[in-house]
């Protein structure tokens, strides 16, 4: 019995930070999306007018395909990327001092905020720009570009830059788990350069490969100040939804949004977690 | 096998900058032959190893095979094949993908290449655990895999890196008789990297051992361990006495070693310990000049006139059992 109340007593800290500071918080949100809301003012009840309101809308539709494109698109550039700068870290740099200095340097732009990483981009991207002057000058075009700032280009753009690490740092993390034998084995058997890439490195990469992707479909699925700023609030994803109706007061729909948004990230994340079993990488 | 399969060191050396691994060995290994390159850690044995399979750059000097330069192709050119020390099986694939490994990676089709795995698999019986993990087998059930995973390429030389170092002593025991048992069914040279001269001896056809990067002597397991050439190879494959004599160094096997009373031997010694080891005592004595000495003697014959520590006792040998040692 005593012996219980301990384990009680000493699972309980943990038990409050989550209940306090997760499950309240997803529970207050869940209940105000069932409130109602006028102009002026919100109002307790239990009805469903935000989800009819949000599901009859085609608006939400566009909206969340946008999301999905945008999650899409940025993982695939962030795994290409991310992968390759893991196996130049992993396998390609010989020494651990190197590799320490290497990575602690990619992650030397985490000192600043996202915002100043992302605002930097304005000036180089910009109608009269870094980007486009040079190209002039270069003879490239003749025009300055349009798309390249305040499209879905910069928005992926600024995606990419802040979320590859993320993708980076696991990976990595699977490369140097994989013993060194292994690839002499994989060449005393024959293979190729890309037949040992193939069959035997990205085999025991999957699970750093997902827990990457579940970080950067996660952080893209939800980010709104990221898509506001580079598409100079010319594109729309859920979280600027949210942030919308937040701005306007509009809590009630605003918490519906949220629900069907954590909703669907949860059931992306079901799904991943499906295909590659990540338990052993924890 | 053909006399092709003869595989020659030629003044084989490794350098890693500033540092000589492996200083121009030179050796003839046989087709056929079951060799253990023996020396204590450090000594270059798997660097030369490790060059042989091509893991390792040729500092200088070459490798035939067959009479064929070897020593820049890719590893799985040469027609050699390696056994990792840890087996460095791939924990994704099942023990048949294992062994099929170099035949996908040839472009074998998967009926044929899981047909020729079974019957790799068959020859280190194995078959009963074919669809399973690496990482749901034994020390020794992996390295049976790892066995089969080398040979189905069909090597002309196979090369083993401590191949038994991660096995309990029991097992170890078992694995070396399986280990000669292959050697001997499928013919083709075996060269085993190994620290153990009970190891060696019990294994090998012919018994390299090295020091410093050099090879100290090299010749049938029993010629190494009867008379060997220098202070170094005989006390690392054990059982000698190392003496200054006048006449210069000579090893002495313990096991040769005659006890008699005091002055009736060529030199005298005070025992300093007696331990029984089941068959045989051995008696630890000092003599002049404070060298230890160790003499084997049967059990029985010591318990006819035992011998306690303190006393004096002469020791003697028969000529024929003392090797001069170079240097």
């Amino acid at each position: 019995m005593s012996r219980q109340i301990t384990a009680w007593l000493q699972a309980a800290p943990m038990a409050l930070v989550m209940v306090g500071f997760l499950v309240a918080p997803i529970v207050m949100i869940v209940i105000v999306s069932f409130w109602g809301a006028t102009e002026y003012s919100i109002y307790p009840a239990f009805q469903f007018d935000n989800y009819q309101f949000l599901f009859g809308s085609p608006v939400t539709y566009a909206v969340f395909l946008n999301t999905f494109k945008y999650a899409a698109i940025t993982w695939a550039l962030t795994l290409l990327i991310g992968f390759t700068v893991a196996y130049f870290l992993a396998f390609e740099v010989r020494t651990l001092k190197w590799q320490i200095a290497l990575f602690l340097l990619c992650t030397i732009p985490f000192w600043t905020s996202n915002i100043i990483r992302m605002i930097s981009w304005i000036p180089f991207l910009g109608r009269n720009g870094l980007a486009n002057s040079t190209l002039i000058s270069w003879g490239v075009i003749d025009e300055p570009l349009e798309w390249l700032l305040f499209s879905d280009f910069s928005v992926i753009l600024a995606f990419v830059h802040l979320y590859t690490l993320f993708m980076v740092v696991p990976i990595f993390n699977s490369m140097m788990r994989i013993d060194r034998a292994l690839i002499e084995a994989a060449r005393d058997n024959g293979a190729s350069a890309a037949q040992t890439l193939r069959h035997v490195i990205i085999p025991l990469c999957k699970p750093g490969i997902m827990i990457g992707t579940i970080f950067v479909t996660t952080l893209v699925m939800g980010d709104f100040i990221t898509v506001r700023f580079m598409s100079g609030s010319q594109r729309a994803n859920v979280g600027r939804l949210i942030s919308n109706d937040i701005s306007l007061l509009q809590y009630p729909s605003a918490s519906a949004t949220a629900v069907v948004l954590l909703c669907t990230v949860l059931i992306v994340i079901a799904l991943l977690l499906r295909l590659v079993d990540i338990r052993k990488e924890l | 096998m053909t006399k092709n399969a003869d595989l020659e060191l030629v003044a084989l050396t490794k350098r890693y900058s500033g540092t000589v691994a492996v200083d121009a060995i030179a050796h003839h290994f046989k087709a056929g032959v079951y060799a253990c390159l023996l020396g204590p850690s450090g000594c270059g044995k798997s660097s030369t190893l490790r060059m042989i399979a091509g893991h390792e750059t040729v500092s200088d000097g070459s490798i035939l095979l067959g009479g064929k330069d070897v020593s820049h192709l890719p590893p799985a050119k040469r027609g050699t094949a390696m056994m990792f020390q840890s087996y460095a099986l791939f924990p994704h694939l099942s023990v048949r993908d294992n062994v099929g490994f170099s035949l996908r990676m040839a472009g074998t089709d998967k009926v044929t290449r899981d047909r020729r795995a079974d019957e790799m698999l068959e020859l280190v019986e194995m078959t009963a655990l074919a669809d399973r993990k690496p990482d749901q087998l034994s020390g020794g059930q992996q390295q049976r895999v790892a066995l089969a995973r080398a040979l189905i390429t069909r090597p002309q030389v196979l090369l083993l890196d401590e191949p038994l170092s991660a096995l309990d002593p029991f097992l170890r025991i078992r694995m070396r008789a399986e280990l000669k048992r292959l050697q001997r069914e499928l013919g083709i040279s075996f060269i085993h990297v190994t620290h153990g001269q009970d190891e060696a001896l019990a294994l090998a056809d012919e018994i390299i051992v090295m020091n410093d990067a050099r090879i100290e002597q090299a010749g049938p397991a029993r010629d190494v361990f009867n008379a060997p050439k220098t202070a170094f190879v005989a006390r690392f494959m054990g059982g000698h006495n190392v003496l200054d004599l006048p006449q210069g160094k000579v090893a002495l096997r313990s096991d040769q070693m005659i006890v008699m009373p005091a002055k009736a031997g060529r030199v005298d010694g005070r025992i300093t310990g007696v331990e029984y080891q089941g068959t045989h005592v051995a008696l630890t004595a000092q003599i002049a000049g404070s060298q230890d000495v160790t003499a084997l003697i049967p059990e029985a014959q010591f318990f006819e006139t035992p011998k306690a520590p303190g006393e004096v006792i002469g020791l003697g040998w028969d000529d024929i059992a003392a090797h001069p040692l170079a240097s």
